[in-house]
């Protein structure tokens, strides 16, 4: 699924931007991933805000305020539910409706669906990011990113991450339900990890010593380093990097268009 | 795989229409095609070639190996063993100038729900190079009040038609359409056959598979009747329904006696008998024609003609043993 298919000389170029504008108009008409990773990030984003308690700075957090904690969480929260639910879910059910199938037979290759798919999810990913950092900053007082290269840096990462992980899933999954199964199966810890329904700073050492070497935990910590310390930290970067690595190649491995 | 020596067709099959053809360049070429899924073999040894514009029918009962002689053929598989040039261009190797000069409608293929038919065309048409005119397919096929409607709104005619125009959009050398007119109502399939005809006035080879027997005797040129992944027959419809019946016959009542030599030299008859006062002659090709002629020369006037010639589907079960279905299943 390298993005050299697209360097293909037969196809007219205007295909792939057709393919990424019905791609994006699906994604609209279909909107649940969507709300529930832009809405609730944003609803959880604002409910904390609005409490008192998570406002203060707290030593245990390493003075940091729960508020500023949990805007890396969520921000890793926009990217795995949407990586895990709207990369897989469609790709899987293309290919079980024979989409692929068909495509397959044009001079277009299957691949650039997936393209597509990246390109529309990315951008979305990145403008939820965005409005979560802004939102932040200007109604709830945060501080602006201390590291905003370092960040750019560590949530391009975590996307390639999460979606090595969302493909891997399309190419073991036979059907959408399969698919949906497994993505509930992978997100759930994946969140635990990543501290959203406990922050990582408080977990007993033995979980926040797996909680590093996990796709979103990394993820977390690298965005909380860069964000807010304005550092860049080489091992959460090198573990998103092997994440991307590792299941990139699987999902090229084993990814069917059939 | 890919032998490139020309062998005979294997046995069962003859290609008796070929042999009289002019040579003409072959859009499709089909030697010893052989394809196994684990041990089911699905097609063990199918040979056929088809003329550049020609409309040519692939027929047999399921399971008899069409669609996947159609999916190796266009690319979709990789055969075990056999050639397969489209255009002189081998489907697995040259993929990328196959894709764009061969038209496909798939039997189980789809589009996303919630995409309206503009859309889909619109996307689908950007991918060739030289499209076709989307308004004149889709005015043919009346899709056209359905531009702004989503795919899963169509009804299955619907979705059928907008696949014919998919198969057509790239102005295909070739296309290849899995039962286009299953689940149309009459009028549709009629439509969907007018379309066809035109599309192969332009030069365009069809090759169709298809379970309608009314059909392949209307459009088609030549059919392959598969059974048990190999050609059984190979010829014009009414070629393959005359010979399988043992030949048409032409019965008729003589105005006055003639001797049966007068007949039986000609090279249509096979046979001549008489049945009363009536004379029944059996044989091929213009049969009638040619016994009305010779009689005309001795100036006996054949009267009371009845021709009794088999259809495609006499020709089928004879050769088969099975019935073709008309729809709803599966191949």
């Amino acid at each position: 699924m390298s993005l050299s298919v697209l360097a293909q000389p037969r196809v007219p170029r205007a295909a792939f931007g057709k393919i990424v504008r019905n791609e994006a108009r699906l994604t609209w008409r279909q909107p649940s991933g969507l709300i529930v990773g832009v809405g609730i990030s944003l609803a959880l984003l604002i409910i904390f805000g609005e409490i008192p308690v998570f406002q203060k700075s707290s030593a245990s957090l390493g003075g940091l305020s729960a508020f500023d904690v949990y805007i890396p969480i969520l921000i890793a929260f926009v990217i795995g539910v949407m990586a895990l639910t709207y990369l897989p879910g469609p790709l899987v059910s293309y290919r079980e409706q024979g989409i692929l199938r068909r495509l397959s037979t044009t001079p277009v290759p299957p691949s650039w669906v997936l393209a597509a798919q990246m390109v529309v999810q990315a951008s979305l990913m990145a403008i939820s990011v965005a409005l979560l950092i802004v939102v932040s900053v200007v109604f709830f007082g945060a501080s602006a990113p201390k590291n905003p290269a370092g960040m750019v840096l560590a949530i391009a990462l975590t996307i390639a991450a999460m979606f090595a992980i969302g493909l891997s899933v399309a190419a073991a999954a036979r059907t959408a339900g399969a698919a949906r199964g497994l993505m509930a199966a992978a997100f759930y810890p994946l969140m635990f990890f990543s501290g959203l329904y406990y922050p990582t700073q408080l977990m007993p050492t033995a979980l926040k010593d797996i909680a590093h070497f996990t796709p979103l935990g990394a993820a977390v910590e690298a965005i909380q380093d860069t964000m807010l310390q304005g550092f860049v930290p080489v091992a959460p970067l090198l573990v998103l990097a092997a994440y991307a690595a590792v299941f990139g190649y699987l999902a090229m491995r084993f990814f069917r268009w059939e | 795989m890919n032998t490139p020596i020309r062998t005979k067709a294997p046995h069962g099959a003859t290609a008796p229409a070929q042999l009289n053809e002019t040579p003409s360049k072959q859009a499709v070429e089909i030697e010893h095609l052989r394809k196994t899924y684990g041990t089911l073999v699905a097609v063990d040894d199918v040979s056929f070639s088809v003329a550049e514009g020609e409309i040519f029918g692939i027929l047999g009962p399921n399971g008899a190996g069409k669609t996947t002689t159609v999916e190796c053929a266009i690319g979709l598989r990789a055969p075990d063993s056999g050639t397969i040039r489209l255009m002189g261009l081998d489907p697995q190797a040259d993929r990328d100038k196959v894709h764009e000069i061969v038209g496909v409608q798939l039997q189980e293929s789809s589009f996303p729900a919630k995409l309206r038919v503009g859309e889909i065309l619109d996307m689908y048409q950007s991918f060739y190079r030289e499209p076709a005119d989307v308004t004149e397919l889709i005015d043919v096929l009346g899709l056209e009040s359905k531009r702004k409607d989503y795919y899963r709104s169509l009804s299955g005619g619907q979705r059928q038609r907008l696949s014919v125009v998919l198969a057509l959009i790239g102005q295909p050398k070739i296309a290849v359409l899995d039962e286009m007119t299953t689940g149309l109502d009459p009028q549709a399939r009629r439509d969907t056959w007018d379309l066809i005809e035109r599309v192969r006035d332009r030069g365009v080879t069809i090759v169709l598979v298809t379970h309608f027997m009314e059909e392949a005797e209307r459009l088609c040129d030549r059919v392959a009747l598969i059974d048990s992944g190999h050609v059984v027959a190979l010829g014009t419809p009414a070629g393959l329904a005359a010979r399988a019946s043992g030949g048409k016959q032409v019965r008729f009542l003589p105005s006055d006696p003639f001797d049966d030599g007068l007949l039986t030299a000609l090279p249509e008859v096979t046979a001549i008998h008489h049945d009363g006062h009536h004379v029944v002659v059996t044989g091929t090709g213009e049969l009638a024609n040619a016994v009305i002629i010779a009689l005309d020369t001795v100036g006996v006037t054949a009267l009371d003609v009845q021709l009794d010639s088999s259809t495609l589907e006499d020709a089928f079960v004879r050769l088969t043993g099975k019935h073709l279905h008309e729809e709803g299943e599966q191949p």
